[in-house]
C-alpha cells in the first residue's frame, strides 16, 4: 500500500477512482493520525462516527465521478456544518450547533468528500499565531515550540501533519496565505466573491474569504472547482461559470509579464527572504518571463487602513453575541443590558476585545470621519495603486510573510508586531483580489518560507499556473518525522 | 495620545462589553498603541478621494420579495440559552 501521508490529494483522488483504496480506508487512516497527533491541538470538534458512516455509504455507491470522491476532509471551525459544532474558537460559541451548512462547505460534500472535525483557529479569526484560540494554541508540526500561523492555524498544522489531505481556510487579512507560509503548504485567497461567504462566521464582511489549503498547487486548483460558486444567498458572490482550475493547470507561462513591487522590500527583511524573493524572480525568468519593476506607493498605509476597516466590520458583525439567541449567556447581571455586557465581557478573548473596542471607537461619533471615512478613501487609493500595476503586468511576486515561523509567546505581548507579520498579504485583502502562498525554501533553522503570487479579480486560472511553474522548478520538499506521534 | 482610561470605559460601555477593573490599565495602552498606528493615514491627503463604497465589482441584487424558507422555528430557538415555548427569555427590561 502506497504511504498516504506522501502523496497528493490529486492522487488519492486517483486511487479512488481506481478502487485502489476505498473512503473508509482513507478515513481509518486520517483517524489514526489525528488521534497520535493530539498534541498538536489541531482539533475542536471530531465527528469519527460520522465520517466512518458516511465513507461507508460512499463506498457503497457506483458512481465515483465527482471532484472528492470519498475523501475525508477537515475545514476550519469558522464554517457552520450543520448538526456538527461549530465555534469560530471561541468561549461565546462553544455549545453552538448550526441547523444548517455553509455554501462552501455543502459544495464540498456535493463533490463526495466526507467531514472528519473542525479545525481550532484564532477566535472569529483574529490573530496571526492560533494563539488567541478559546480552545487553546495549536503547535506547528514543524518544530514544537513554534505557531502555525493563523488564524488557520489549525487548518495548516492539520494539513502538514497529514491529518487531512487538503483543509478549506478563510482569509480576512493573510489567515490562509501566513499558515500556508509558516507549515511550508499551498494557501490560495480567491477574488472576493468568487466563494460564497453564506454560513460563515462573519469577522470583517468585505475582505473575508474561504480559500483552500492543499500541499501543492495542483490540490489547490482542484479544491478552488470544488468550492467556487455562485451563491444567490451571498450578495456580493459573482455570477460567472465555473471554471475548471485543474483541468486546465499548465505550466506555459513564457511571455507573461510579472511584476515586482518595491515597495515590499521592507526594512529590517531578513536576508533569507531576500534571496528567496531573488530565487523567484530567477526561476521566473528562466521560464520566459518577462520581469517588471512596478511600484504600489500605498503599500505603506494598508495595514493601518485595515486595522480601522475590520475592527470597524467586526464590531458591527460582533454584535449579534448578546446572550440572547444563541450561545454563551452570563448568569450574572440585574437586568437585560447588564447580562448583555457580563455575557460579552466573559465570552470574549483578549483580541477580540480589543478589536471590537477599537471597532466601535472608530465608528462612533465625533470619529467616524477621522478614522473610518479617511481609511475607506486610504483603501480606494491602494485598489488604484494594483489597478494601475494590472495595466502592465499579468501577476505581482512577492515573499508572502516578512519572517519564517515565530515562537510561541513571541508576539503575544505587543499587538501591534503580531499585526505587522500581515504586511505582505493584508493590501491584496483591501483591494478584493486573488493570491496563493506557495513553499519556495527553508531559512537556516529548517522553518518553510513562502512566496507570494497576486493577481487581478477573477484571473485564478493564470495565478495558478504561475504558481505551478514555480512549484515545478522550486521542488519543495519537507520531510517531517512526525516527532508528535 | 488618542484614548484615555476614561474613553476606554466609555467605549466599552457603547460596546456592551463589561471590563474587569484590572485589566484596563493593559487595556488601554494596547488601544492607544492601536490607534497611534493607524493615525499614520493622516500623512496623506484625501481630501479629493472618493470614499470607496464597495469592494464587490458589481450593484448588489435585489431578490424578488417572495418567502422561499420558513417554517424553522425550531431551527431558530434551538440554540437558544433560555426559551419558553415560542420565545426567547432575557432578564426582567421592566422594573
Amino acid at each position: 500500500m502506497v504511504d498516504l501521508n506522501n502523496i497528493s490529494l490529486t492522487e488519492i483522488v486517483k486511487l479512488v477512482k481506481l478502487k485502489k483504496v476505498s473512503s473508509l480506508e482513507l478515513t481509518n487512516h486520517y483517524i489514526k493520525n489525528i488521534e497520535k497527533g493530539k498534541k498538536l491541538n489541531c482539533f475542536i470538534t471530531t465527528c469519527f462516527d460520522e465520517t466512518i458512516k458516511n465513507s461507508k455509504t460512499f463506498d457503497a455507491k457506483k458512481n465515483y465521478d465527482t471532484l472528492l470522491p470519498g475523501i475525508p476532509i477537515a475545514v476550519k471551525d469558522l464554517f457552520c456544518t450543520k448538526d456538527v459544532k461549530t465555534t469560530a474558537g471561541s468561549k461565546i460559541l462553544e455549545n453552538f450547533v448550526p441547523t444548517y451548512e455553509s455554501t462552501v462547505t455543502s459544495n464540498l460534500w456535493k463533490e463526495g468528500a466526507v467531514l472528519l472535525g473542525k479545525l481550532n483557529c484564532d477566535e472569529f479569526a483574529m490573530g496571526s499565531s492560533n494563539e488567541t484560540s478559546f480552545f487553546g494554541k495549536v503547535i506547528n508540526p514543524i518544530e514544537k515550540n513554534l505557531v502555525p500561523g493563523g488564524s488557520s492555524g489549525g487548518s495548516s498544522s492539520a494539513l502538514a501533519a497529514s491529518f487531512t489531505p487538503a483543509t478549506i481556510g478563510t482569509d480576512t487579512g493573510g489567515s490562509i496565505r501566513q499558515p500556508a507560509s509558516f507549515t511550508g503548504t499551498v494557501g490560495l485567497k480567491p477574488t472576493y466573491g468568487l466563494c460564497s461567504r453564506w454560513g460563515i462566521v462573519a469577522f470583517a464582511s468585505s475582505l473575508d474569504q474561504a480559500g483552500p489549503m492543499t500541499k501543492n498547487v495542483e490540490d489547490c486548483a482542484l479544491m478552488l472547482e470544488a468550492i467556487s460558486s455562485y451563491d444567490k444567498k451571498d450578495s456580493t458572490s459573482i455570477n460567472k461559470k465555473k471554471e475548471n482550475y485543474s483541468k486546465n493547470l499548465n505550466k506555459n507561462i513564457k511571455g507573461m509579464k510579472i511584476g515586482i513591487p518595491k515597495e515590499y522590500r521592507v526594512d529590517n527583511m531578513p536576508k533569507e527572504i531576500e534571496q528567496l524573493w531573488s530565487k523567484g524572480i530567477d526561476i521566473l525568468k528562466k521560464s520566459g518571463v518577462k520581469i517588471i519593476d512596478i511600484s504600489l506607493p500605498h503599500t505603506k498605509y494598508a495595514l493601518p487602513t485595515y486595522y480601522i476597516v475590520a475592527p470597524a466590520e467586526a464590531s458591527s458583525n460582533l454584535a449579534r453575541y448578546d446572550g440572547v439567541k444563541f450561545g454563551y449567556r452570563s448568569n450574572k447581571g440585574k437586568n437585560l443590558i447588564e447580562m448583555y455586557e457580563n455575557t460579552r465581557g466573559e465570552g470574549f478573548g483578549d483580541e477580540v476585545k480589543r478589536r471590537v473596542l477599537i471597532g466601535t471607537y472608530v465608528l462612533s461619533s465625533g470619529y467616524y470621519d477621522a478614522y473610518y471615512l479617511k481609511a475607506q478613501k486610504v483603501r480606494k487609493l491602494i485598489k488604484k495603486d494594483f489597478d494601475n500595476s494590472f495595466k502592465k503586468v499579468d501577476a505581482i511576486l512577492t515573499p508572502s510573510t516578512p519572517s519564517s515561523a515565530f515562537k510561541i509567546g513571541e508576539k503575544t505581548s505587543d499587538p501591534i508586531s503580531m499585526y505587522l507579520n500581515d504586511i505582505f498579504t493584508v493590501p491584496v485583502n483591501l483591494a478584493g483580489l486573488p493570491a496563493i502562498s506557495l513553499p519556495a525554501g527553508q531559512d537556516s533553522k529548517g522553518r518553510p518560507l513562502g512566496l507570494q503570487l497576486i493577481s487581478n479579480s477573477l484571473d485564478e486560472q493564470r495565478m495558478l499556473n504561475i504558481a505551478f511553474a514555480i512549484e515545478s522548478e522550486i521542488k519543495f520538499k519537507q520531510n517531517l518525522n512526525r516527532w508528535w506521534e | 495620545m488618542p484614548i484615555d482610561k476614561n474613553q476606554v470605559k466609555k467605549v466599552a460601555k457603547l460596546s456592551r462589553i463589561s471590563l474587569e477593573d484590572n485589566k484596563i490599565d493593559s487595556l488601554s495602552r494596547d488601544l492607544d498603541s492601536i490607534l497611534t498606528f493607524v493615525e499614520k493615514l493622516n500623512e496623506l491627503d484625501t481630501k479629493e478621494i472618493k470614499t470607496l463604497k464597495s469592494i464587490a465589482d458589481k450593484t448588489l441584487e435585489a431578490r424578488n420579495d417572495i418567502v422561499d424558507d420558513g417554517k424553522i422555528k425550531n431551527d431558530i430557538l434551538k440554540n437558544s440559552p433560555e426559551k419558553n415555548e415560542d420565545f426567547f427569555i432575557v432578564p426582567k427590561v421592566i422594573e
